[in-house]
């Protein structure tokens, strides 16, 4: 090439022809082009916090320390502003959640990556992947109609549930975050190096005993990232809440009674169409800040320890 | 053989046996009733609802009358918003796990905080996408009111990250060897990225994308935030045009007090979980079928 380009002719010449310029010109283009699409995700997360912040700022300014209060009525007169009934409500709902979710998430986890043979898995995966793709609606529906009524109503031994109770969201938001634990979980286990179970099993131990005791303590961060990451999915669910919990802000601890959860009483509220700068519009911004920020722990928390996972095995 | 693992078997103490049976019996149990749930909650909503279901209700209009009330105008609203929704987000999504790759050259701080960004906003509830729509996008600075655009921009959020996530996954299952061999030969980074790694990476990202918007087409809180919840009779016409959505329209039929509306939300689920199983199960395939050619 070289040797040909020093004879002088103008096609072989060492300046870039005009093909390569162009090729060159489209590398540049469509690198910006994407370096620019990656900014938008970051103008998401500004946006969100940009919506939020302004508005429970002003409330909070106006409201100060009613939020400690125990009565959570701001879209009626006089507004009350005692948060203490959502976080309650929240807590119990997303509670019961986790007890069924962590049974049968992680048992389904530990059948995926110590007992299932490799066909068995191609089945029980997809298994779960549908699970996840049932609607929260669908499933709010099914809480609604059938849980609340036949199994809550019936059995609850305290109180008189009627027709919303926040045992039947809690179980039906259990079920929800079945697939979350499950597939984390399992990424973990399956990623503890085979070796160890080896060893194990050469020392004498049972199947159960290596994935009890050996394999679940390998993988321990990425089980505890796996209940961190559903604890905040259960945290945020809307849909459920309000279909199956109701939209009654009771200060109870008993989960036959109705409850709402910050995540339902933002979708409550905002069903109203509320008029901007009104009390049930500011009030949405403020729960919606407490439900952000929460989350947003949550899950930098639990990333954390999917990356310490991943550093130690892979 | 047989008789090797039985007389290992025996060495195993009775109790530590029981407890073996019992835990594989636990795991069992558990997988069998997430299956049995799946299958009871079909069941119930067809016992529900089962006769409703007909071509009719697919292409009547919502109404106060059970017998010529159908789902055309929420189906419809459905496609448009998440129809819209993947054309905002999945070439964004696509062109951000392509930069993150293979463009971005090593880890710095820059792509550091783009990562945990987008992880973070993966965990954001939906609802909360409500509120950015509703401040900035329904009403705010862009004002552009409870439509299918505003709803779309929403939802385009909401799945954004999902896409970019399951993007970079499948460009990086994608063997370095293709794009160093093009390297070598003289290719740009473009060339080398877009003849070789897009096509290959294209039936993973396919599966993932998929995946995200089926979510996104079952998913109903933020959407209750941008009126979709209003009693709307017509299809939509436009980005500009009112909507409702399936997942909503159950929600409003459901929380009638009336037997026959919470039969309509039972046939609304019915028509909803077909539609995102008919998704699923594509991309499952898509995913198997992609798997095995590799192997092979």
């Amino acid at each position: 090439m070289s040797t040909t380009a020093q004879s002088g002719s103008a096609v072989m010449s060492l300046a870039p022809s005009t093909h390569l310029r162009r090729r060159n010109l489209i590398q540049l283009v469509t690198t910006r082009l994407m370096a620019l699409a990656t900014v938008i995700s970051v103008l998401v997360t500004v946006g969100i916090v940009l919506s939020l912040l302004p508005t429970t700022f002003r409330l909070l300014r106006e409201i100060t320390t009613q939020v400690f209060g125990t009565v959570w009525a701001p879209l009626f007169e006089p507004s009350q502003y005692g948060m203490a009934p959502l976080l309650v409500g929240t807590f119990i709902i997303v509670l019961i959640a986790m007890l069924i979710a962590i049974p049968i998430g992680l048992a389904a986890a530990i059948f995926l990556s110590d007992y299932a043979t490799f066909n068995l898995r191609r089945i029980v995966k997809p298994i779960l992947e549908i699970l996840a793709g049932i609607p929260t609606v669908v499933l709010g529906l099914f809480g609604l109609y059938v849980v609340n009524p036949e199994f809550v109503e019936k059995y609850w031994p305290i109180g008189e549930p009627l027709a919303y109770t926040a045992l039947g969201a809690g179980l039906m938001t259990g079920i929800l975050i079945i697939p979350i634990v499950a597939s984390v979980a399992d990424d973990a286990l399956s990623s503890v190096p085979r070796a160890m179970r080896e060893a194990a099993y050469a020392l004498g131990a049972t199947r159960r005993e290596v994935a009890t005791k050996v394999v679940l303590n390998a993988g321990l961060s990425g089980v505890v990232a796996a209940l961190i990451l559903a604890f905040s999915r259960a945290f945020g669910e809307t849909t459920i809440a309000l279909m199956v919990a109701g939209s009654y802000a009771k200060l109870s601890a008993n989960p036959g009674d109705p409850m709402q959860t910050m995540a339902s009483f933002i979708g409550f509220a905002g069903i109203g169409d509320a008029e901007v700068g009104s009390s049930a519009y500011n009030t949405i911004f403020l729960v919606g800040t407490v439900l952000f920020t929460v989350t947003l722990i949550l899950n930098i928390l639990g990333n954390r320890f999917i990356s310490r996972f991943r550093e130690v095995y892979e | 053989m047989a008789t090797t693992s039985t007389s290992l078997q025996s060495r195993v103490s009775v109790n530590r046996r029981i407890k073996d049976n019992s835990f594989t019996t636990f795991l069992s149990i558990s997988i069998v009733a997430s299956l049995a749930f799946i299958f009871y909650i079909i069941y119930r909503l067809y016992n529900n609802a089962g006769y409703l279901l007909s071509w009719d209700l697919i292409r009547f209009f919502p109404s106060y009358d059970i017998d010529t009330a159908g789902f055309q105008a929420p189906i419809m609203g459905s496609i448009w918003v998440v129809g819209f929704a993947s054309l905002f987000a999945i070439p964004i999504g696509v062109m951000t796990a392509l930069y993150l790759e293979e463009f971005a050259g090593k880890r710095n701080r820059f792509t550091a905080l783009i990562e945990l960004n987008i992880q973070n906003l993966a965990g954001v509830p939906a609802v909360v996408f409500g509120l950015i729509g509703l401040a900035f996008i329904a009403r705010g600075p862009l004002s552009w009111g409870f439509t299918v655009g505003s709803a779309a921009i929403v939802l385009a959020m909401l799945i954004l990250p999902v896409i970019i996530i399951v993007t970079r996954e499948a460009i990086r299952a994608v063997p370095p060897s293709y794009k160093e061999g093009a390297l070598a030969l003289g290719a740009t980074q473009w060339q080398a990225v877009s003849k070789l790694v897009i096509p290959s990476a294209i039936p993973g990202t396919a599966t993932g994308t998929i995946l995200a918007v089926s979510r996104a087409m079952g998913e109903s809180a933020p959407l209750l935030l941008l009126g979709a919840l209003s009693f709307v009779t017509f299809n939509p016409t436009g980005l500009d045009s009112g909507f409702t959505i399936l997942p909503l329209a159950i929600f409003k039929y459901a929380g009638d007090s009336r037997e026959e509306y919470q039969v309509l939300a039972s046939a609304g689920s019915l028509i909803l979980l077909a539609i995102l199983f008919a998704m699923n199960l594509f991309a499952i395939l898509l995913r198997d079928f992609t798997l095995r050619k590799r192997n092979v």
